[in-house]
């Protein structure tokens, strides 16, 4: 439960902390985009400097990146697995009726893996550097224009930093009424799958139960304080976009660049 | 049954974190059928000294006796839960553990979990339901449908109807009025004699610690920093001063009187009661 990783704050005080966060989610969003660009090891060699310099002016030990790469670790051997298996073409290895493995496979393997564990740790420094209230003031602020497609951005994203807010709660008290029903005797994960989830009952009700009045008491506090929805309202938390900013989307742009010119065959084929 | 901590240090994983001893060097020896309390500050690893008597929270160092059983690092899954048949833990608010569509089979949870016949288990929950206070007609409702004070009823004899030989609670009266607290006080009070049972209790409330408790457990960032006599701790109104620990009314009274009469009185008063009768025999009312 505590071995979460992605949608943790870590606090510090490296230049990405300082970072406006609309600057951070462009530029993680945009990562993840430009990644598809990359086709041969020079270009994939590129992506992973930069990526690992951008840990490093994380502050963040790298030992936590890996350990929030590990909760999916399995979803990506299988994805590695059924590309290696089912990718023809080039120097053929092994061959048994539809599966082969081939050079082109392992190679587009290895491509799948660094993806895979370059979205996760980028996606991760977002998230690690960032307060989650300054996750969701940026995700408002970049939504903003939606509005007048007459969708409800402010309640979105208020609703957002809600959840996000009781997430550590949630964490928390799942622990809590865990333990008390291993006091009680039960024990989780043992058994088979049906025993298994006959045990989540006694977590799970009692959850919700504490969600719901958790969410009336916030209702009826944000009631009293006459929240409107649907105001204009100003924000406590103003951004600012800096230098460092700039600086950020320019290096993206260079990236870009230096992705486009180590990639085979050009940007168009 | 005798509980020991010896040399016990732990702490827990938050995310990328690990927080400092949550535990650090624990070292004390509870005889059986004693009733001690816990105190320290928020913070002070209380709750956690708690969870280590029932293998919650595993010692990264030293280990754990509970009377026969060991509790250490190289413990497996399965002896702990025959500890935590033998430790029945009442957590803080522990209505937040209730989750059944009736009462009876919230209560017949725990006894299930340890292999109690279903009949069996019908019959403690009827037993140990008027123990609490309740009346037997409550077995059939939700647990959601009762007032506050009747879950943390309900939910602490979910607790004793498994038994337990050694009983663990955290803070048991908190956020309740002060009756409601007091009856649930007595109540476990009248448990611990009638059973013989070992009873730890962690309790910010000093008046709780005079009326209950035989010896106190006083803890500091993670430490076992005090193990007396409730007399006995309640005597050194200096070593009270250095810990930041408060003074019972009773106590806090007869100081007063000794400061102003300038009488030193036979004994350490820790209830009102005790404290007239002192007064009577040594003639100052």
């Amino acid at each position: 439960m505590n071995k979460l990783i992605l949608g943790r704050f870590f606090p510090g005080e490296s230049i990405l902390h300082q970072m406006d966060p609309r600057a951070k989610l462009l530029a993680g969003v945009y990562f993840i985009l430009v990644l598809f660009v990359a086709n041969n090891w020079q270009s994939y060699g590129l992506l992973w400097i930069f990526t690992l310099v951008v840990m490093y002016l994380s502050g963040v030990k790298f030992s936590v990146y890996i350990r929030g790469v590990r909760p999916l670790i399995w979803l990506i051997l299988f994805t590695v697995t059924l590309q290696i298996l089912f990718t023809s073409g080039g120097k053929i290895y092994l061959d048994v009726g539809p599966i082969t493995v081939s050079n082109f496979g392992i190679i587009s393997g290895i491509y799948i893996f660094c993806r895979f564990v370059m979205i996760i740790f980028i996606s991760t420094v977002v998230t690690l550097t960032t307060k989650p209230i300054d996750l969701t003031d940026g995700i408002n602020a970049l939504l903003k224009p939606l509005k007048r497609l007459k969708i409800p951005v402010d309640e979105i994203s208020l609703m957002l930093s809600i959840s996000l807010r009781f997430i550590p709660n949630l964490l928390d008290e799942t622990q809590k009424v865990m333990d008390a029903q291993r006091a009680r005797g039960t024990e989780f994960g043992e058994g088979n799958l049906l025993r298994q989830m006959k045990t989540l009952v006694p977590i799970f009700l009692p959850l919700f139960a504490s969600s719901l009045n958790r969410a009336e008491d916030m209702a009826n506090g944000m009631e009293t304080r006459g929240y409107q929805s649907g105001e204009k309202r100003s924000t406590f938390r103003q951004l600012a976009w800096k230098r460092k900013d700039t600086l950020c989307i320019g290096t993206m742009i260079i990236l870009t660049f230096g992705l486009i010119v180590l990639r085979t065959g050009g940007f168009i084929h | 049954m005798q509980i020991t901590f010896k040399d016990v240090t732990a702490d827990y994983q938050i995310g990328p974190l690990r927080t400092p001893r949550v535990l650090d060097s624990v070292d004390f020896n509870l005889e059986p059928g004693t009733f001690t309390a816990v105190i320290g500050h928020t913070g002070s690893g209380k709750s956690s000294l708690l969870k280590a008597m029932n293998g919650l929270l595993i010692p990264v160092k030293g280990e754990v006796h509970i009377g026969g059983t060991v509790i250490n690092r190289s413990k497996n899954k399965k002896s702990l839960k025959t500890i935590r048949k033998k430790v029945g833990m009442v957590f803080q608010f522990p209505e937040s553990q209730l989750f059944a569509e009736t009462v009876e089979q919230d209560i017949c949870f725990g006894p299930l979990n340890f292999g109690v016949p279903l009949e069996e288990a019908k019959r403690i929950a009827r037993q140990v339901i008027q123990q609490v206070g309740l009346g037997p007609d409550i077995l059939t409702k939700s647990p959601f449908a009762l007032s506050g004070g009747q879950k943390r009823r309900v939910a602490i004899a979910g607790i004793l109807a498994m038994q337990p030989e050694v009983l663990v609670l955290d803070e048991p009266g908190a956020g309740l009025d002060p009756r409601g607290k007091k009856e649930i006080l007595s109540l476990i009070s009248k448990w611990h004699n009638n059973e013989k049972l070992t009873t730890v209790m962690v309790t910010h409330d000093m008046e709780d610690v005079a009326h209950y408790a035989d010896n106190v457990v006083v803890m500091e960032k993670g430490q076992a920093v005090l193990h007396k006599g409730v007399r006995e701790l309640f005597a050194d109104i200096h070593a009270l001063k250095s810990l930041r620990v408060d003074i019972p009314q009773a106590r806090k009274l007869q100081l007063k009187i000794e400061q102003e009469t300038g009488v030193k009185l036979p004994q350490v008063c820790l209830t009102i009661d005790e404290l007239a009768n002192c007064l009577m025999k040594a003639g100052l009312v």
